[in-house]
């Protein structure tokens, strides 16, 4: 467990403390009932606990087993994006050949080749797949089908990749900064949400996300900066006024993620974009506000500390 | 030794492809049956749909479970041969009766009276991908003839995007399993193909499927 740094094990047992207190409060809510009410709660408190264990495992054994992991997400977040947005039967060999974009810049990260991590999917992957794509020569949708393609791949696999590109960034530090990251991306969801539902009244996009609200957003906003600073010290290289920056980031980074995937599922027709995850529906619901936030907070810190 | 190879196909190859290559989404699990005799009848776009139905069930009935296959297609060189009988562990069906009097559902009676769990497309083949075909009238053949067994209706969506007829590269998609009502006989063969075929286009009426054209 090399990435577990005493800063690390202590916000894990910050959150194991949060895990517990939520499991309690469901707990104590399904005792007074009625059960089923709270049975969506109780699920998704349940994946929580899931997903943080395999979230500590993979952080803290080493970079290698992080780095496929972080590889495995995008996998899912594209094969769950591709699944749901309507694809040409010509394009099957292009799908197959942009999954494979998916080890490729994962192996960049690996290598630290920053160069190659940064242009591969914007530039190689880009121009590969729309040449592959009018090679096969079917034109009918072809401007939707090479588009909807590489805006996917520009959220699944390259800024995901972007949180694993941290681990390579600062060897010393990297899982501390994706522990950072992570922790600020999920928490600032569970507070906008939160705040929404005890004093929401305004809502922001009524159009994309009729439960979202200002008063959550800014309740968001308030929680997420506040622990940033908190955090910031324990966790990474970054000064008083440039964590309360980075919460920032993060907070509306966060939301803009959140509602982008939003506008996705709610252009389709559904609710959830997957059944993986019982009480939070697909993996894309559950990374939909670290497509923005991963590649925001990385070139913030690059820019400024490294 | 083949029992333990096709354990071990089943419980490492196809449950790994199926669960993490493709992925599902079952909805109605409970509906499945929990032990033979019993028959699920699907729709059929792509070699994986067994693989995916056999999945469904647990692994301790693997011995009972006996897909339904095209002798013509299946035995009709000796590797596949064996792969299909030995390793799947298909149920070979003549889809061309030799003789006039030659019964082709004599084998899956048998299979079922021995208990068995029977994995039937009523389609007869795999055809377009994601595009439900006539169902035959075989299925209604057999609920006559085996009248209390469950008969358990199960509409599939996604593996005729990820491998369909004629392709050999698989592309990960993932795969809706909607997992209907056993239909039971009820006395004509009509009637029993139209509760079918109804019953199947209202499972396939519950998910959202984009286009794929």
């Amino acid at each position: 467990m090399t990435g577990l740094t005493p800063g690390v094990r202590l916000v894990l047992g910050g959150i194991l403390g949060l895990l517990m207190i939520s499991s309690g409060v469901t707990w104590r809510l399904i005792r007074k009932g009625p059960a089923e009410k709270y049975a969506e709660l109780a699920a998704r408190v349940k994946s929580w606990w899931i997903m943080v264990a395999i979230f500590v495992v993979a952080i803290g054994v080493d970079r290698r087993l992080s780095i496929v992991f972080f590889g495995f997400i995008s996998f899912l977040a594209l094969k769950e994006y591709l699944s749901l947005i309507p694809t040409r039967r010509a394009d099957r060999r292009v799908l197959f050949w942009a999954y494979l974009s998916i080890p490729l810049q994962y192996y960049w990260v690996y290598n630290g080749w920053y160069g190659m991590f940064i242009v591969f999917i914007p530039v190689w992957v880009m121009l590969l797949v729309s040449a592959r794509m009018v090679l096969i020569g079917e034109t009918k949708d072809f401007l939707r089908a090479v588009g909807t393609l590489q805006w996917g791949l520009m959220l699944m696999v390259f800024s995901i990749s972007h949180q694993a590109y941290l681990l390579v960034l600062d060897p010393e530090r990297g899982a501390a900064l994706v522990l950072y990251l992570v922790v600020l991306t999920q928490l600032n969801d569970v507070a906008q949400y939160v705040w929404g539902k005890t004093l929401g009244r305004h809502k922001v996009v009524p159009t994309v996300s009729p439960n979202k609200t200002v008063e959550g957003l800014i309740g968001g906003i308030l929680t997420t900066t506040g622990l940033s600073m908190l955090l910031a010290p324990i966790l990474t290289p970054l000064s008083v006024p440039d964590s309360f920056a980075a919460g920032l980031m993060i907070a509306a980074g966060g939301f803009l993620g959140d509602i982008t995937i939003g506008a996705v599922k709610r252009d389709i027709g559904v609710k959830d974009a997957g059944t993986m995850l019982p009480g939070h529906g697909g993996v894309l619901d559950r990374i939909n506000s670290l497509t923005y936030t991963a590649p925001l907070f990385f070139h913030f810190l690059r820019y400024y500390y490294y | 030794m083949n029992r333990l190879l096709r354990l071990c196909f089943f419980a490492v190859i196809v449950r790994g492809i199926v669960t993490i290559v493709l992925g599902l989404n079952v909805r109605h699990r409970e509906r499945l049956p929990k032990r033979g005799p019993a028959v699920l009848a699907a729709n059929h776009n792509s070699h994986l749909d067994t693989m995916v139905l056999m999945t469904l069930l647990p692994l301790s009935l693997l011995d009972r479970v006996r897909p339904v296959a095209a002798a013509d297609y299946f035995l009709r060189n000796r590797l596949l041969a064996w792969f299909a009988l030995e390793i799947i562990g298909i149920l070979p069906i003549r889809r061309q009766r030799s003789a006039p009097d030659e019964d082709p559902l004599a084998p899956l009676a048998a299979a079922l009276d021995r208990g068995e769990i029977l994995i039937f497309f009523p389609e007869g083949s795999r055809g377009e991908p994601e595009q439900l075909t006539e169902f035959k009238s075989g299925i209604a053949r057999l609920s006559e003839r085996r009248p209390e067994v469950p008969v358990v209706p199960v509409f599939m969506h996604g593996l005729g995007k990820a491998l369909p007829k004629g392709e050999a590269i698989l592309v990960p998609f993932f795969v809706d399993v909607f997992v209907g009502q056993p239909v039971r006989w009820a006395g004509d063969r009509e009637a029993y193909m139209t509760e079918f075929r109804e019953s199947m286009i209202a499972l396939g009426g519950e998910g959202k499927f984009s286009a794929w054209e």
